[in-house]
């Protein structure tokens, strides 16, 4: 059941995007939305959803699998989009018991929806096109300006990959201590949510207990394996800016100017 | 390689203070060796690891790494490099989320450059024979293909010497054969000094030498068919013997002619053939 959950879901293709530069990827993520607050008409949506479409198509990642992304936030587009149909003032259209829907409202509500899509769907093409390695490696790249203020870059960017690394065996973990515990009688799925919650204490105790554990152990390997932070640390790969990311980096620029423009 | 002198050490000092897990231990490991060492739990063959790698420095007495000493705490790192250390869960000590990314570990720990790591981390993985599981996440492997990629991680490091802390206790029987093969491959094609604990007595028959340990102190010493023909003494401290010396100690103990020092089947059943 918790197997199915996959954090930063990488979809493992060969695809231009794919070899693109993360740093690169994470600035052009970054720019595209804020470009998504920036536009306000129709036109500069069909804009905004042709580059989207034309990047889906160049990273090879089927549109079908971009979508599913969607699922765990479509209650919430929903409800974002019945909040802004009915509490948007104007020019009253239909209206019943206390809900009145004007025109201002039915075209917000639809741009709030598709911004929220776009939204989600351009950030979750981040972490489909680049894996969580080289992800975390582009984030510690583009934070080290910031160490001059005492943000700690590596250690933070060491710290996403050990969560990363150990979110698989803390779920199969996970999974094993509820077996263990239903297996004596514990209950994790009737009851209102008090008695739900309360169940749930039998299994993070030991859950908890297990982690301080491994994170014990897991400092004394580091240690052993010589790791005294970022200071005099190199790496195995160098990230290195390639034509492909010149090319990306005009595309993206065009994109933007025309998202000013429109 | 490693030399100890009159060691002992306790985990805390002060009011709440524990007993010597190490009571007294002197021993040299000389390069090259092959060394089992055995004991019950509580024996003091972790502690005794865990201070050959610089994790704890003695509380009294001295250790001594390829011509250093721990408790000099500026050649900490260098000690770490020479005498690396893989521990006995698997899962607590890869680091990265590749299988690649984490043999990489060490070697950009010691600061080498991106051409050299390439090279120790293919020549590291090959020598484990993981080549083929370099793009991998760590939580698709098996226990014993795990605890080969944190050999290979300690191996990019060059290390002159390797502690196995009972590397094959959570594995099942394929991956501790797996580890085992690799162990003895490591010490005898790549030269590499072997200190091992286990509380496998079958895995200590190919050792060059045997140590066992009983509440913090060496207690018996030598060759395994020296140790384990000591079948009534080992079973004193709560140890057992592999299964074809206990059978030769007790055709011995029955009045056949046979030796108890047989470590493998093979040697047995050669002895056996003898007496018909």
């Amino acid at each position: 059941m918790l197997r199915d959950i996959t954090i930063g879901q990488y979809y493992s293709v060969d695809s231009p995007v794919h070899r693109m530069d993360p740093r690169f990827k994470i600035i052009a993520s970054m720019l595209f939305l804020v470009s998504l607050f920036l536009i306000e008409d129709m036109l500069a949506y069909l804009l905004v959803i042709a580059f989207i479409g034309a990047v889906i198509y160049k990273s090879k990642i089927p549109v079908k699998y971009v979508i599913r992304g969607l699922k765990p936030v479509f209650m919430l587009i929903i409800f974002a989009f019945l909040i802004n149909i009915f509490l948007t003032p104007g020019e009253e259209k239909v209206s019943f018991w206390i809900f009145t829907v004007s025109i201002e409202g039915i075209t917000r509500a639809f741009f709030m929806a598709f911004r929220l899509i776009l939204l989600i769907v351009g950030t979750s093409l981040l972490t489909l096109c680049t894996s969580p390695i080289e992800l975390t490696d582009g984030i510690e790249y583009l934070l080290n300006p910031m160490k001059r203020i005492g943000l700690p870059a590596h250690e933070l960017a060491m710290m996403m990959t050990i969560a990363l690394r150990f979110i698989p065996t803390l779920l199969e973990e996970t999974d094993k201590i509820m077996k263990a515990q239903m297996a004596r009688g514990a209950d994790f799925e009737s009851g209102n949510i008090m008695k739900r919650a309360k169940a749930l204490i039998p299994l993070l105790v030991p859950l908890f207990i297990s982690a301080f554990r491994r994170a014990d152990e897991l400092a004394m390997a580091m240690e052993a394996r010589c790791y005294r932070g970022g200071e005099g640390r190199t790496r195995l790969k160098v990230l290195k800016y390639t034509s492909l990311d010149a090319i990306g980096a005009g595309i993206v620029a065009v994109y933007f100017v025309a998202c000013i423009i429109v | 390689m490693i030399k100890a002198e009159n060691l002992y050490f306790r985990y805390t000092e002060g009011e709440a203070e524990t007993p010597f897990a190490l009571n007294g231990v002197n021993l040299e490991i000389k390069e090259g060796e092959f060394v089992v060492i055995i004991g019950h739990n509580g024996s003091g063959k972790s502690t005794l690891s865990k201070l050959m790698n610089g994790i704890h420095t003695p509380t009294e007495g001295r250790i001594v790494i390829d011509g250093i000493d721990t408790s000099n705490e500026d050649q900490i790192w260098e000690i770490r490099k020479r005498a690396g250390m893989v521990f006995q869960n698997p899962d607590n000590q890869l680091v990265a989320t590749i299988v690649e990314e984490d043999v990489a570990f060490g070697p950009e720990n010691l600061g080498l450059p991106s051409e050299e790591i390439r090279h120790r981390v293919d020549e590291a993985l090959d020598t484990v024979h993981m080549s083929a599981y370099k793009r991998k996440a760590p939580h698709h492997l098996s226990g014993g293909q795990k605890q080969r990629v944190a050999i290979a991680g300690i191996l990019a490091m060059k290390p002159k010497c390797i502690i196995f802390d009972e590397p094959t206790a959570m594995l099942d029987p394929s991956g501790r054969k797996e580890v085992v093969q690799t162990i003895e491959h490591l010490n005898k094609n790549e030269k590499i000094t072997v200190i091992h604990i286990t509380h496998y007595m079958d895995e200590a028959i190919h050792a060059d030498r045997v140590l066992v340990m009983d509440r913090g102190k060496i207690v018996m010493e030598g060759t395994p068919k020296q140790v384990f023909s000591k079948v009534d003494e080992l079973r004193a401290l709560g140890l057992d013997v592999p299964q074809v010396t206990l059978v030769s100690h007790k055709l011995k103990t029955m009045g056949y002619a046979v030796s108890d020092e047989n470590l493998t089947v093979d040697e047995l059943v050669a002895e056996l053939c003898r007496l018909s």
